[in-house]
């Protein structure tokens, strides 16, 4: 019983629910930025260690992908806002 | 010729300076003699000011304070008094023009000329008509459109008015230290202009082409660059999050969607509509190709606008939320409150070197992908 009544406040009143979705989102978007970022980490930190005299070169291009990324997790970020202030 | 060419140049500031006193002079006199109309809507609206006299700390709503656009330039809050400099509200409805101080409005306390500032509700900020008792808000009438300069605005003016007065003192030092080595302000932004067109516009767009956009991806760097910088200073003029307004970083991803529309050639629009190297069946009867081209060169600009928006404001939001930790541990116990102090003011030191970082990165990649998309939208396809 306590079950169904959960599931009927849950059907029944939906903002908090909301509210802890757009937690559970912004969550998973740190976390594929976190792992996207740490590739591009590890590749650049490999090729330096293969070709240290490219490490400028190397490293604008770390950056720029990491920008890249950061900008999709924002995405995810931006709606999670939406969430919980529209 | 070439005298009065300079002399031109440096007025330019002085130009400026001179529209400014003259566009804001009529409207603090407008806003001074409709002083004897003020008497027929003065009915005070008590609620939005008792959550401000309620002492208790909000830290959602202050972050959101900081972020959001405003009618005046708040500066500080000694006791009970806030100081803050009133901007003018320019609003358009029915025909007329209305303009006057947002002083009138008394920090949305007071309605003024059948408008009000709204504290509460769907229209959260923005000034609603109101009926003829002075407090309800008139439902069905549509919102007065708002020209007022704002926050955002006024920080615009100023980042523009800052950025004319580097830039023109520059030029003029170059034009008088010719064959010199460059010095003051010219060493300063020498290197980053010569990074932006040496290691942005001449690998993405070409040797042949790369001028033409130099103007553009210079403006913008420095534009989104200063902005960016003087979002981070806490007190006036900095501190107006002019980037992280979404209606701004909209028009500078517009800017470079139509410049990249109208620098595309022949082979740039034909890989759009009709690509080749396409099996036949993506195109007819039902263009899958096509819709999926005309969406990412929509795409393209909408997620530039959308990076530097979420970049800057989820800074701010981080900084503010740092340091709103020492007010939400000082409403549990004072002790609690000093002992986090120095956590989270390391935690907002370290927040705000960050945030020069992404700063210039912001700036740098907004730009270079701006230059990737003018290279490709005209570059010569050597098939």
């Amino acid at each position: 019983m306590s079950v169904l009544s959960l599931l009927l406040q849950a059907a029944t009143d939906l903002a908090p629910v909301a509210k802890m979705g757009a937690g559970i989102g912004a969550g998973i978007a740190a976390i594929g930025a976190g792992i996207g970022i740490g590739q591009i980490g590890k590749g650049a930190v490999e090729s330096i260690a293969r070709q240290p005299e490219s490490v400028g070169d190397i490293r604008s291009n770390m950056i720029v992908a990491a920008a890249l990324i950061e900008g999709v997790a924002f995405f995810a970020i931006v709606v999670c806002l939406l969430i919980l202030f529209l | 010729m070439i005298l009065s060419f300079y002399r031109i140049k440096s007025l330019c500031p002085a130009l400026w300076l001179f529209g400014m006193l003259c566009f804001f002079a009529p409207l603090a006199y407008s806003a001074q003699t409709n002083v004897p109309e003020v008497t027929t809507d003065t009915a005070a609206i008590g609620s939005g000011h008792a959550e401000k006299t309620s002492g208790k700390f909000n830290a959602g709503e202050m972050i959101i304070e900081h972020i959001v656009d405003a009618h005046e330039w708040h500066i500080a809050e000694i006791g009970h008094t806030s100081i803050s400099i009133p901007l003018p509200v320019i609003l358009y409805s029915d025909g007329s023009l209305h303009v006057f101080s947002s002083s009138r409005f008394h920090h949305g306390e007071e309605s003024y000329n059948g408008f009000k500032l709204e504290t509460e509700g769907k229209n959260k900020g923005k000034i609603v008509k109101v009926l003829a008792d002075g407090i309800t808000p008139d439902e069905s009438a549509a919102l007065p459109i708002d020209f007022s300069i704002s926050k955002n605005v006024m920080s615009l003016f100023i980042s523009v008015g800052l950025l004319m007065v580097i830039f023109i003192s520059i030029s003029r030092s170059y034009a008088r230290r010719k064959d010199h080595a460059p010095k003051g302000l010219q060493s300063l932004v020498e290197p980053l202009i010569l990074f932006i067109r040496d290691d942005i516009a001449r690998p993405s767009i070409g040797e042949k082409r790369y001028m033409r956009y130099m103007p553009f991806l210079l403006t913008i760097f420095f534009f989104i660059f200063l902005n960016n910088l003087l979002g981070l200073v806490p007190f006036f003029p900095g501190g107006a999050n002019l980037t992280g307004n979404i209606a701004v970083t909209m028009v500078l991803a517009l800017f470079t969607f139509v410049i990249t529309s109208f620098s595309g050639n022949k082979a740039y629009w034909k890989h759009i509509i009709n690509a080749p190297g396409v099996p036949w069946w993506l195109k007819f009867p039902v263009p899958l190709m096509p819709i999926v081209e005309i969406v990412g060169v929509v795409t393209k600009p909408f997620v530039l606008m959308v990076r530097l928006f979420a970049n800057i404001t989820a800074g701010h939001i981080i900084v503010l939320g740092f340091m709103s930790l020492i007010f939400i541990f000082g409403n549990m116990s004072i002790g609690l409150g000093l002992s986090v102090t120095p956590v989270s003011v390391g935690f907002s030191i370290f927040m705000g070197l960050l945030e020069l970082l992404v700063a210039f990165i912001q700036a740098y990649v907004f730009t270079l992908l701006s230059a990737i998309y003018f290279g490709m939208a005209s570059e010569e396809h050597a098939h």
